[in-house]
């Protein structure tokens, strides 16, 4: 019996311990080592990679990273919170068909994704020609290559994330709670901010950590959406593996950024447990 | 219960949500079947993008290479998964939620860091091997999903199904060949197409570990995007949507078949 349970764990096990393991551990070791003059490791013990990260210029964009991934949470919250709200209230079967359709995007290719927006905003694309035509713009409407972009593409990629949660933990409000504040003479705006927003934080707060943990760890939507103008953590890593070659500094930028994402969500979780 | 009645400009927010979900990927897709060369005009419904981008030979090259790193990650993920599922499940574990989250922290950890992590990986222990690079990345990423597929349909199932045969004189193997192992089969083939449809998504760990010669289709298409944009890149982004739909629906189908046996 244990000879089975042996022959059975051993294969996966060994498989995550070399490439899974290995890997992860690999990116650490390589960050305290230095960089070859042609680009490799030279195997040394120093921490030039991560000093180097205190440079204004580094700072400056971990500090944009993350003011990008705090706006992206806030406007997808904003823009999922009805749609879930709307959701929950629905049929069993209304529910499931939304569910899919919510379920849709975020099973479409990032790339997919993203070149959607990129032709129908594109200078020449279905949109501007569109109101160009019918009057509705006199002139093309020129958001693609610019911040605006970017935000939209974090916002479209991430919004499914926060609604599945949100609408989770909507869907299980008990209706009468709502129909009791009513009867109270709650106001709408009364309903909301004292019932529905508080019953609903579970689902908020899990939404809000999978879209702010998962932008910063992004360099595809920066790169297109803002036509490689703009800079996130994501595309200093990209740049610092696979176009400067220096792997010690990339591989110290890559821990650094997991650190603050781990440390933001948990003073994050801490601060909601609290409150 | 009474069910409150949705406010219209409740339900006009949510329209307004969804057709900002699906509008531009609707526009993308139609678009594909423009006849026209330029995005601006629809001139009438033609397959010329398509015929087009079926001519394409990196397109292809690229389709051929997602194909082959797809199925064989999706073999390999699905065994090694099967087994670390069975082999949790069925068998004494000390400090069980250890190795559980052992076998789930890949889904954890984000794709821009395993990818860094094969890059080094195939750096620091260097080997010519092209797309078995890609096949070795894309099995870990698919893995925990497929474990967590699996181990969810063995934890519905009933142990005493597997005693009984015991009873019955079969040893512990051939119980398990002969009657755990086909009631497990809907979840090992919904597993391994949902581990297909994941490799053929995976754009990271493709784009850090693939060299000119073991262009993925996402990749193929990113680089399409940075410096040629054509109505052929509607086409092509069209079929990978359809794949990736059919792909994951037939996942679920397999899976949701599994509730009534």
């Amino acid at each position: 019996m244990t000879r089975l349970k042996a022959r059975l764990s051993l294969p996966p096990l060994l498989w995550l311990a070399v490439f899974y393991a290995l890997p992860l551990g690999l990116i650490i070791l390589v960050s305290s080592a230095a960089r070859g003059t042609y680009g490799g490791i030279l195997w040394s013990l120093s921490f030039k990679s991560y000093l180097r990260f205190f440079d204004p210029l580094y700072l400056g964009v971990l500090a944009r990273s993350i003011a990008v991934a705090a706006l992206s949470t806030v406007l997808c919250v904003l823009l999922g919170f009805p749609i879930s709200w709307w959701m929950a209230r629905l049929g069993k079967r209304g529910q499931q068909i939304m569910v899919l359709l919510i379920l849709i995007p975020f099973w479409t290719n990032v790339l997919v994704r993203l070149y959607a927006w990129m032709f129908l905003l594109g200078s020449s694309g279905p949109f501007n020609s569109l109101a160009l035509r019918s009057g509705l713009l006199r002139a093309p409407l020129e958001v693609l290559y610019t911040w605006k972009a970017v935000l939209l593409g974090f916002v479209y990629g991430q919004l499914p994330f926060m609604i599945l949660p949100l609408y989770a933990s909507l869907e299980k409000i008990d209706k009468s709670l709502i129909e009791a504040a009513r009867d109270l003479y709650a106001s709408s705006w009364q309903v909301f901010r004292r019932v529905i927003l508080p019953l609903s934080k579970p689902g908020l707060v899990a939404g809000s950590v999978l879209v702010f943990a998962s932008i910063p760890c992004d360099f595809v939507t920066p790169d297109l959406m803002g036509g490689s103008k703009y800079a996130l953590m994501g595309n200093l890593i990209q740049q610092q593996y696979l176009v400067v070659r220096d792997w010690p500094f990339g591989s110290a930028l890559s821990l650094i950024q997991m650190l603050v994402i781990g440390a933001g969500l948990l003073l994050y979780l801490r601060q909601e447990q609290s409150a | 219960m009474k069910r409150g009645k949705p406010t219209g400009a409740l339900a006009l927010a949510s329209l307004a949500t969804l057709a900002f979900i699906y509008l531009p990927l609707l526009s993308l897709i139609v678009f594909s079947f423009n006849a026209s060369k330029f995005n601006a005009r629809w001139t009438g419904l033609s397959l010329r993008w398509y015929v087009q981008m079926l001519g394409n030979s990196d397109m292809r090259q690229a389709t051929l290479n997602s194909v082959i790193v797809g199925a064989a990650s999706s073999v390999f993920s699905t065994a090694l998964a099967a087994m670390g599922a069975v082999a949790l499940e069925r068998f004494p574990w000390r400090r069980k939620p250890m190795w559980e989250a052992f076998f789930f922290l890949p889904v954890v950890i984000p794709e821009l860091m395993m990818a860094v992590g094969f890059l080094l990986l195939f750096n620091v222990f260097p080997a010519e091997m092209g797309l078995a690079k890609l096949i070795l990345g894309h099995t870990t990423l698919n893995l925990p999903i497929v474990w967590l597929i699996i181990r969810a349909r063995l934890k519905k199932l009933d142990p005493r199904l597997e005693e009984a045969a015991m009873d019955l004189g079969a040893t512990r193997a051939m119980a398990f060949y002969k009657i755990t192992l086909p009631l497990l089969a809907p979840a090992v083939l919904g597993g391994a197409l949902m581990a297909f449809a994941i490799s053929l998504d995976d754009f990271f760990i493709s784009f850090f570990v693939s060299d000119f010669q073991s262009v993925t289709l996402p990749v193929y298409i990113y680089s399409l995007l940075r410096f040629n944009l054509s109505p052929e890149v509607n086409a092509l982004s069209t079929a990978l949507f359809v794949a990736s739909m059919l792909l994951v629906a037939l996942a679920f189908l397999l899976q949701g078949k599994e509730a009534h046996v």
